[in-house]
């Protein structure tokens, strides 16, 4: 599904690397979580995926079941079925959850050449979706994400995810600031999606989220690179541990 | 006192392609006009008042040619069931016109009520604007005071069904129209005025509006698209107490308009809002010049203009919230903004606080910016193509000013407006 060869990043006004030959393949199906240090580049990673400005790809390629991704713009990677749910999701003032959610879902269905979603079939899908997961008629009104508390948030982009169906989902630290009983929806959220047919990628620096999400493969992101691969218990070892075994023994 | 040499001939050559109208009863107050007039002179490149807006094209003897707009898009407000009263480039024009008894309301056109020796219009007209000239003079109204060929003097006694409309129409390329209405709400009165249309190639328009004690005024106004067309107004209202005044003006191209606010809130617990929204592409400069005068107890005052601007167009605001003394638990608020959708556009703004009494919460804010490029990326990161998603956030830059708008059914056809702009110029 989603393959990354080799990707080096830099940012475009600064000469600065962040990543530094990367290495990744999301099978569909399936879910990859990294975890890694704070700066290591992991939100960079989600952003250069899903086509944000301020970084250069300086080698390497991000492929999404062949299609490359790098030259495309956001919209058409979205199209193409990438979604980031922000690590920071961005409030946007006088512009409706509503509205937003239903111009994104279209424009993807009007990009891919299918026919967009009735007000009375969106209506009825988001309401059923947004019970899922706790969020009153209310947050719905409200314009995107303003003065939406941080759980809250969290859980409006999980949502947003559920309207797109996206097939690469990438949640970047979507547990951060959420409490016990909202990380279990939003895993339920996250569960529900599992298919066949869709790929996720999990950045987290907590086990706890993959108690919930269980994931099939853990990478370690450190200095820009993949460091090492494995099973779900190299997350209770980062958990126990830290970092410092593990980039001791790769270094 | 004599005026310098350039604003001295400049008024003169002025004046001298006008004569002044018959007056019957409101003779004496054009001639006062015309005496203001005289002593201030129009207003001039060098006047601090006009720092930002050239009066050039607006003061010349000379009107600049303006070509007639043919619009694709329905006349403004067609929708709506009202009362329309329309000027042809300034004129009267009883054909087009509906008949203009309403019950709630009396109308009648200015020319008439000068043959008659007493109507309530004659101590208005001219009265507002006179008031106005001080602290800052307007001399442009006071030309209106004294030469406007026509308009209407509307008496609201009770709560009329529907909406006036004034409508004014383009057609004659040369076209230079000086307009003056006045307006009173009586006590415990209602209604709704909208206006719509480019007028004339340049447009004075003077509008004086007293609300008395617990009276509502509703003002609604769409300035024609065309886009060689020159407008001055000023609108020159006075508050009761318990009284309402709202006014929301939308500004869809138009090579120059100045628009003055001249607010006075003289009656305890009065709420003015004036609101405005517009949207400019090139040659376009539009200027909102506000003044509120807070003289009363326990008074909101509220502004919000937002300016959208692109392609070397320029957006002015002057606005100015007065505190007398007296004026305790005054609640004033002010907020200008622009949205640059390029490099080449620029907003000057001249937000100010003069405040004499000590309880009272004034708050101003001023800020000019480009779209805001998270938002954007967060649009397009969800799939909305880019140009979607700019228009998303232009019309949600300017949704802070259109929600003043009371009426929602007028708010969305103010809105469909704005989605048409954004849409021509993709
Ligand atoms: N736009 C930017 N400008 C300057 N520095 C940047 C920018 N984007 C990323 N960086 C830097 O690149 C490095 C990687 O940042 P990134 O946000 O990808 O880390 P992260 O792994 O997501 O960290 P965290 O766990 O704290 O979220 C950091 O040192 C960060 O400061
Ligand atoms: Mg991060």
């Amino acid at each position: 599904m989603l393959e990354i060869k080799n990707l080096h990043v830099k940012l475009e006004d600064e000469d600065k690397q962040i990543l530094k030959g990367l290495d990744l393949k999301v099978e569909a199906g399936k879910v990859h979580a990294i975890m890694g240090p704070n700066g290591s580049g992991k939100s960079t990673l989600s952003y250069v995926l899903s086509g944000r400005d301020g970084y250069e790809v300086t080698e390497g390629s991000a492929t999404l079941e062949g299609e490359d991704l790098l030259d495309l713009d956001p919209e058409e990677r979205a199209a193409l079925g990438v979604f980031l749910a922000f690590q920071y999701p961005v409030e946007i003032p006088g512009v409706g959850n509503m509205t937003f959610l239903r111009t994104a879902v279209n424009s993807q269905r009007k990009a891919r050449g299918e026919e967009e979603l009735s007000a009375a079939e969106f209506l009825k899908t988001i309401r059923a979706r947004a019970k899922e997961l706790k969020i009153d008629a209310e947050m719905l009104k409200r314009p995107v994400n303003v003065g939406f508390s941080g759980g809250e948030k969290k859980r409006n982009e999980i949502l947003q995810m559920a309207m797109l169906e996206p097939k690469m989902c990438i949640l970047d630290e979507t547990d951060s600031g959420l409490d016990v009983d909202a990380m279990k929806l939003v895993a339920e959220g996250v569960n529900a999606l599992r298919d066949e047919g869709r790929g996720f990628l999990v950045i987290t620096h907590y086990q706890r989220l993959l108690d919930h999400i269980k994931p099939d493969v853990v990478h370690i992101l450190a200095g820009g690179k993949i460091v090492k691969t494995g099973g779900p218990e190299l997350a209770l070892e980062v958990e126990n541990n830290g970092y410092a075994g593990i980039l001791a023994e790769v270094a | 006192m004599g005026l310098p040499d350039v604003k001295q001939s400049a008024t003169e050559a002025r004046l001298a392609a006008m004569t002044l109208p018959e007056g019957g009863c409101l003779k004496a107050a054009r001639q006062a006009a015309l005496s203001r007039v005289q002593t201030m002179g129009l207003p001039g490149r060098r006047d601090e008042y006009w720092k930002y807006t050239r009066p050039d094209t607006l003061i010349s003897a000379e009107v600049s040619k303006a070509s007639v707009f043919a619009s694709d898009e329905a006349p403004m407000f067609n929708e709506f069931d009202r009362l329309r009263i329309v000027f042809v480039d300034g004129v009267y024009d009883a054909e087009a016109s509906d008949d203009l008894s309403l019950e709630g309301v009396r109308i009648d056109r200015i020319a008439d009520i000068c043959c008659q020796d007493i109507h309530w219009a004659k101590d208005l007209y001219g009265v507002l604007e006179a008031r106005g000239q001080s602290p800052v003079q307007r001399p442009l109204a006071a030309f209106n005071t004294a030469f406007a060929q026509d308009g209407v003097a509307i008496h609201v006694t009770g709560k009329p069904s529907k909406p006036i409309n004034l409508v004014y129409v383009h057609s004659d390329e040369m076209s230079d129209a000086i307009l003056h209405h006045v307006i009173r709400v009586e006590a415990g009165a209602e209604a709704t005025i909208l206006e719509n249309g480019p007028a004339a190639s340049r447009f004075n328009k003077c509008m004086e509006i007293d609300i008395a004690d617990t009276g509502k005024l509703h003002l609604v106004r769409a300035q024609g698209r065309d886009h060689e067309r020159r407008a001055a107004t000023h609108l020159f209202a006075r508050l009761g107490t318990e009284s309402t005044f709202k006014s929301f003006t939308l500004t869809v191209n138009g090579v120059l308009t100045r628009n003055e606010a001249v607010i006075e809130l003289t009656g305890d617990d009065a709420i003015a809002h004036i609101a405005g929204a517009c949207v400019g592409d090139g040659d376009f400069h539009h200027d909102d010049t506000v003044f509120i005068t807070h003289d009363a107890v326990n008074c909101e005052s509220r502004q919000v203009f937002k300016k959208v601007l692109r392609n070397g167009a320029t957006g002015v605001f002057q606005g100015k919230i007065l505190v007398k003394a007296d004026a305790q638990k005054t609640d004033g608020y002010q907020i200008s903004q622009s949205l640059l959708l390029d490099d080449d556009s620029q907003f000057l703004a001249k937000p100010e606080l003069e405040i004499y009494a000590d309880d009272v919460i004034c708050s101003h804010g001023s800020t000019t910016g480009a779209i805001d490029e998270e938002a954007l990326f967060y649009l397009r990161s969800r799939g909305v193509p880019i140009d979607d998603a700019t228009d998303l956030l232009t019309l949600a830059f300017l949704a802070e000013a259109v929600d003043e708008v009371e009426d929602t059914a007028v708010a969305e056809a103010i809105v469909a407006r704005l989605e048409g702009w954004l849409s021509r110029r993709r």
